[in-house]
């Protein structure tokens, strides 16, 4: 009990506290002559949010581009996840869990800038396709853009979890699943895919909250209408120091996060954990 | 009565002669009259490139002040790091003009004797008061550096030449548009209708009414389909011109240079409707630990040589008119290139920014703030 106390204060005091402040100053406002912000309650920041179209749009925005990138990471990982952990060799496996992390060595930051390097109108995507005699693609600044260079960055935090979850399904029940006559299809659908779900869960819940909290590859690769909650958020505090409004916005990814756990629970993603 | 006012005065007496050799500043009417014995060292928030070794070094050698700069990457970082107890921490901010007034109002900066600035008689006119950093007389700060911005266009594709801001708001290059992602944008667009509709009655694009601004912010909704992307990066627009998925839209003189030096195909213009311009300002914090090293870097960074280093190599204009001869002897031509040298008239075409605040000049207390500034920019990028 006594070794628990430092991490569970810690987690009491640091965690929980930074994020009831956080939802407290939601209800504040700052004065708009000195931007400083003023201890009045008021739900003036909820307001403002539900009333604006822009906002519903950002928000809106955000939530598809998550599912989006989710479902093409889900579609990604799986076979591959597959192929490492119940095709591949140990040596081969080993090599592709570098091969997997490799891109999590770099940083994020060089990572997007690639990418605008690879999208750009003068880039290498439009440079490839020009010599193949194809039209270009004007993928460069749009939201096609942020959706690819997320499903390229998350896609590590899809693959590993949904491996795990591979990994763990013993032999016996595919043999005995073909045993009792099922073929592979059947296998994957009723045995397969149901024992990987919470691996997905896990993966999506990472790929999900990081595209909702990110604004760095909106702000990069994205173009005139790529403002994303994230965006929001960094320039409320950053270019406006509206903390309060900030912090309102802020509460949207994580209600989008409490209501997407409890239906994953309702599906049962958390029994066979 | 008599008595108290005594007691009074020697108290003040005994505080001014415990304080005066500590702080070493002599001051009368709250501003210093005299620049003590340097503290040792000179914390600034500055942005990056203001603080180079070569003008820095020298600087840190002549006064025993070493010099600690954090860079701040946009005037409104600079005004959290101030409003998070910076005021007590640093000494001097370099603010820019939609920062300044912020501050000021904020009582986050002190006032300043001009006159212990040698260099302050040398600058142009229109620095040494200007609005963005004076208020009713009172000099919160030392005009230090300021640059147009400017209309950017690519020579091969845009013909023929623009001369006018229409060029960015009508659909001639509808998807190869891009401006500055950034609040203060609203103001060019006020700009350009205070030129286009009279009947508005723009006088000053920072201070809009209601129905002004709705009218800017309409503009600025009509432009929104034909942006490329808004930069927030001067990097960012460098990119966009090269690559070709921009050939026209605002600018600094920064990215002319960068992108000239590439040997891209761009050119600058201030078109006929005038530009907006920001002008940097060396603010004394209110509770500045090194008054007289900050004092001492004010009369430094002020001199014509010290301008002219700073002026070529960030690509910005000295506010010292003297400073024209160094430019030209560090880089030639940069003084003409950077209208260091440019007549008073020249300033009658750009307007200084400054931070949009709700009280405005005509005293009726119905303009818009930087609060609805920023939100209506959020909004219209949607």
């Amino acid at each position: 009990m006594l070794l628990l106390t430092p991490p569970l204060a810690w987690f009491l005091f640091v965690y929980l506290a930074a994020l009831a402040a956080l939802f407290v100053s939601a209800f504040w406002q700052v004065n708009p002559f000195t931007t400083e912000i003023e201890h009045i309650w008021t739900f003036s920041n909820f307001t403002t949010i539900f009333q604006s179209s822009a906002y519903r749009s950002i928000a809106l925005r955000t939530i598809t581009i998550a599912a989006l990138t989710t479902i093409a990471d889900v579609i990604l990982a799986f076979p591959f996840a597959y192929f490492m952990a119940r095709i591949a060799g140990p040596k081969l496996r080993a090599m592709l869990f570098v091969l997997v992390l490799l891109p999590l060595w770099s940083s994020y930051l060089v990572r997007v800038y690639a990418w605008r390097q690879i999208l750009d109108h003068d880039g290498i995507l439009n440079w490839t396709l020009q010599k193949l005699g194809l039209p270009a693609a004007n993928l460069a600044y749009s939201n096609t853009a942020v959706w690819l260079v997320f499903t390229y960055v998350w896609l590590p935090f899809m693959i590993l979890p949904i491996y795990a979850a591979l990994e763990r399904i013993p032999d016996s029940m595919l043999e005995a699943s073909s045993d009792l006559g099922a073929r592979s299809w059947l296998t994957t659908r009723r045995i397969v895919l149901p024992l990987v779900l919470p691996g997905v869960i896990a993966g999506s819940i990472f790929t999900f909250s990081l595209t909702l909290g990110d604004y760095i590859t909106p702000t990069l690769v994205g173009g005139a209408g790529s403002q994303f909650i994230g965006n929001v958020v960094f320039s409320s505090v950053g270019v406006a120091n509206n903390i309060p409004f900030a912090a309102a916005f802020a509460t949207i990814p994580l209600a989008i996060m409490a209501i997407y756990l409890v239906i994953a629970r309702r599906l049962g993603a958390f029994e066979a954990l | 009565m008599r008595s108290i006012r005594r007691t009074h005065v020697l108290l003040v007496a005994l505080a001014a002669a415990l304080c005066v050799p500590a702080a070493g500043v002599g001051k009368t009417n709250g501003l210093p009259t005299s620049v003590g014995k340097g503290e040792g060292s000179l914390n600034l928030i500055a942005w990056e490139g203001y603080t180079q070794p070569q003008w820095v070094k020298p600087f840190e050698t002549q006064t025993g002040c070493q010099v600690h700069a954090k860079y701040a990457g946009s005037s409104d970082e600079m005004v959290a790091l101030m409003n998070q107890g910076g005021d007590s921490q640093y000494d001097l901010v370099s603010a820019s003009g939609d920062a300044s007034l912020r501050l000021i109002y904020s009582k986050l900066v002190q006032p300043v004797n001009v006159n212990l600035v040698p260099s302050y008689k040398d600058f142009g006119k229109t620095f040494q008061s200007p609005p963005n950093n004076t208020v009713k007389g009172v000099h919160y700060g030392i005009s230090l550096q300021w640059g147009p911005n400017t209309l950017l266009y690519n020579t091969k594709l845009v013909k023929p030449v623009p001369t006018s801001w229409a060029s960015i708001y009508s659909p001639t290059y509808k998807g190869k548009v891009t401006v500055p992602d950034n609040p203060i944008q609203i103001a060019d667009a006020a700009l350009y209708l205070s030129k286009t509709q009279p009947s508005l009655g723009i006088t000053d694009p920072y201070e809009l009414t209601s129905t002004q601004f709705n009218a800017a912010i309409s503009l600025l909704k009509k432009q929104r389909p034909l942006i490329v992307k808004y930069w927030a990066l001067a990097s960012d627009e460098i990119d966009l011109f090269k690559n070709g998925d921009a050939v026209i839209g605002a600018s600094w003189p920064y990215q002319l240079t960068t992108l000239k030096a590439d040997k891209a195909p761009v050119a600058d213009t201030i078109p006929k409707e005038g530009a907006t311009g920001w002008l940097d300002t060396w603010m004394l914090s209110a509770k500045a630990p090194h008054p007289n090293c900050a004092y001492k870097w004010l009369a430094y960074i002020s001199t014509p040589k010290v301008q002219a280093q700073q002026a070529v190599y960030y690509g910005e204009t000295p506010v010292n008119s003297k400073a024209c001869s160094y430019m030209d002897a560090i880089s030639k031509g940069s003084c003409a290139q950077y209208h260091a040298n440019a007549p008073l008239s020249y300033f009658s075409k750009i307007k200084f920014w400054k931070t949009p605040i709700a009280t405005c000049d005509n005293g009726k207390n119905d303009c818009m703030s930087y609060t609805q500034w920023q939100q209506a920019w959020q909004q219209l990028k949607g």
